[in-house]
């Protein structure tokens, strides 16, 4: 009982510092964007690997995810005889959650994890210790331009997540169906809204952003720096980014459309 | 040259430095001093906290006690601008190099450049040049650092750090894993950076040998103390016990071969549990 006291609160007081740290790393390396403005080329290179090579896996998965949207909303509508809606359906499901909650869940999966393990790795090889020497803040060199392109590349994934799903919807709503096409795209426009729709779509994409790119940055920076330290890091990056996701995507969704 | 003689002129002076690892003391009490433009040594078995010296005069490390100061400024006293304004006038070269392994042996040289001055790119490749040049591997400017043997990785990361021409330059573990020639062009680059650059020179090695032969001065650290002081030729003919087992390389002596444990026959005749 005693050992359970025990372990109890030294693994409480070691969560606690360590979110302390994460804190003070993330202020760290929000002040550090400052430093990227007179060097774009260190964000470019970022959201090079960061956003445009997730663009693949974000792309196929939106296609496929719109695709059974189509056609399980189509079962299910058209024994109301509300085919007609397939597309307000399609889009509304996708910009609100799944846009926002998959493509984040890809992101921790494909950018982050790739993160961590980078970061990582840097700090297993002495190369973080070794810019420090030479005098280079590796927070502000290596860490900002990251976690500013994580910010940036999450929102415009989201976005075309949707986009291509909307479009996987209609290939199967329209193409193999029969919903009517003008129909499927008429009572999209008509029924979501700029404001509680879209830009709350948005919202949850950039918070998701916010947090993907803080979880898997920290643990590579916070990584024990041999092979299975990095390797636990990057798993803890993918199950925590999946957890975090997911629970602020309930409390983000209950905020914005609690009043409807 | 007196020991008071050689404070006076020490760039590095550590005073009574202490430092621990959770239960672990590293270090208790140490006093060092590494004189302007000379070769010093710090030698001593793994794991007795040669790094973490380096590491501690370099700043990345805080001590609990002592204090270290280049230059004339407390290391430890500095602010976070004014540590990074010192750190560009110290090199440090790191056993595996820490050569950055997304740039290439050019960019990595020319990373400090790029990143402390506003020089011209066209000087900046005139630097790097000279610099490649000087450590022999102007050749290699385009491999990235994974076609590299360790052996060059060191000499790149050498050359990296003599980019900004430092007053001084540590080598932790310079010879440690390199083939005879490798060593070789090692201890005579560290020579000749250390005459022709002037610079102050601290290599912290187990490599009895290479380091002897080019170090003016040598501090044999143990167990987290300075057991043995001198130059190469004083520590050799040392009386103590101990400094003459590392020197020799001797299996057995005041260190013991054997890790501790307990009595060999009441091991063997043990239940075998599992503890």
């Amino acid at each position: 009982m005693m050992d359970f006291i025990q372990t109890l609160g030294r693994n409480t007081r070691s969560s606690f510092t360590k979110l302390g740290r994460a804190t003070f790393f993330l202020l760290q390396a929000i002040t550090g964007i400052t430093d990227i403005l007179p060097r774009p080329r260190l964000l470019l290179n970022q959201l090079y690997s960061v956003g445009v090579l997730s663009f693949l896996i974000i792309s196929i998965s939106g296609l496929f995810v719109g695709m059974v949207l189509g056609l399980q909303g189509f079962y299910i509508l058209s024994d109301f005889g509300a085919e007609e809606t397939l597309g307000v359906m399609v889009a509304a499901s996708l910009v609100r959650e799944l846009g926002p909650v998959v493509s984040a869940l890809l992101f921790a999966g494909r950018a982050g994890s790739a993160l961590t393990a980078e970061i990582g790795l840097m700090k297993a090889t002495e190369q973080l210790s070794g810019m420090e020497m030479m005098a280079v803040d590796p927070i502000k060199r290596i860490i900002s331009p990251r976690f500013l392109a994580g910010l940036i590349s999450m929102p415009l994934l989201a976005a075309l997540f949707s986009a291509i799903g909307i479009i996987g919807g209609q290939i199967v709503g329209t193409g193999l169906l029969g919903v009517d096409e003008g129909a499927y795209w008429s009572q999209m426009q008509a029924k979501l809204d700029f404001q509680d729709d879209i830009i709350n779509g948005v919202i949850k994409s950039l918070v998701f952003g916010f947090v993907t790119s803080w979880i898997a940055l920290f643990e590579g920076y916070d990584a024990i720096p041999t092979s299975e330290g990095v390797s636990r890091a990057t798993t803890r990056t993918v199950v925590n980014s999946a957890f975090s996701i997911l629970g602020l995507d309930f409390i983000l969704t209950a905020l914005m459309f609690g009043d409807d | 040259m007196s020991d008071s003689a050689r404070s006076q002129n020490s760039l590095v002076a550590v005073r009574g430095l202490s430092f621990s690892r959770g239960d672990n003391k590293i270090f208790k009490d140490v006093f060092m001093d590494f004189e302007r433009g000379k070769i010093t040594a710090i030698m001593g078995p793994s794991g007795t906290g040669k790094t973490t010296l380096l590491k501690l005069i370099g700043g990345q490390l805080r001590p609990a006690q002592g204090s270290v100061t280049v230059d004339g400024s407390n290391v430890h006293r500095l602010r976070r601008s004014e540590l990074f304004v010192l750190r560009k006038r110290m090199g440090m070269l790191f056993q595996s190099g820490a050569l950055l392994t997304d740039m290439n042996v050019y960019d990595n040289v020319a990373f400090p450049l790029r990143e402390h001055t506003h020089l011209s790119e066209s000087m900046i490749r005139t630097l790097v040049l000279m610099k490649l040049q000087a450590v022999g591997l102007r050749g290699a400017r385009n491999l990235m650092p994974n076609e590299l043997s360790g052996g060059m990785a060191r000499r790149i990361a050498l050359a990296r750090a003599i980019a900004l021409d430092p007053m001084m330059i540590m080598y932790d573990e310079p010879f440690t894993g390199q083939d005879p020639i490798s060593k070789g062009v090692l201890v005579h680059l560290i020579k000749s950076l250390n005459e022709t650059l002037g610079l102050t020179t601290i290599i912290v090695s187990h490599d009895v040998q290479e380091t002897s032969a080019i170090a003016d001065y040598v501090y044999v650290v143990s167990d987290g103390k300075v057991i043995g002081e001198g130059t190469p030729t004083e520590i050799q003919h040392s009386s103590s016990e101990w400094v003459q087992q590392f020197m020799d390389g001797s299996a057995d002596g005041p260190v013991h071969f054997h890790y501790p444990a307990k009595d060999l026959q009441d091991d063997l005749m043990s239940s075998g549990k599992r503890y």
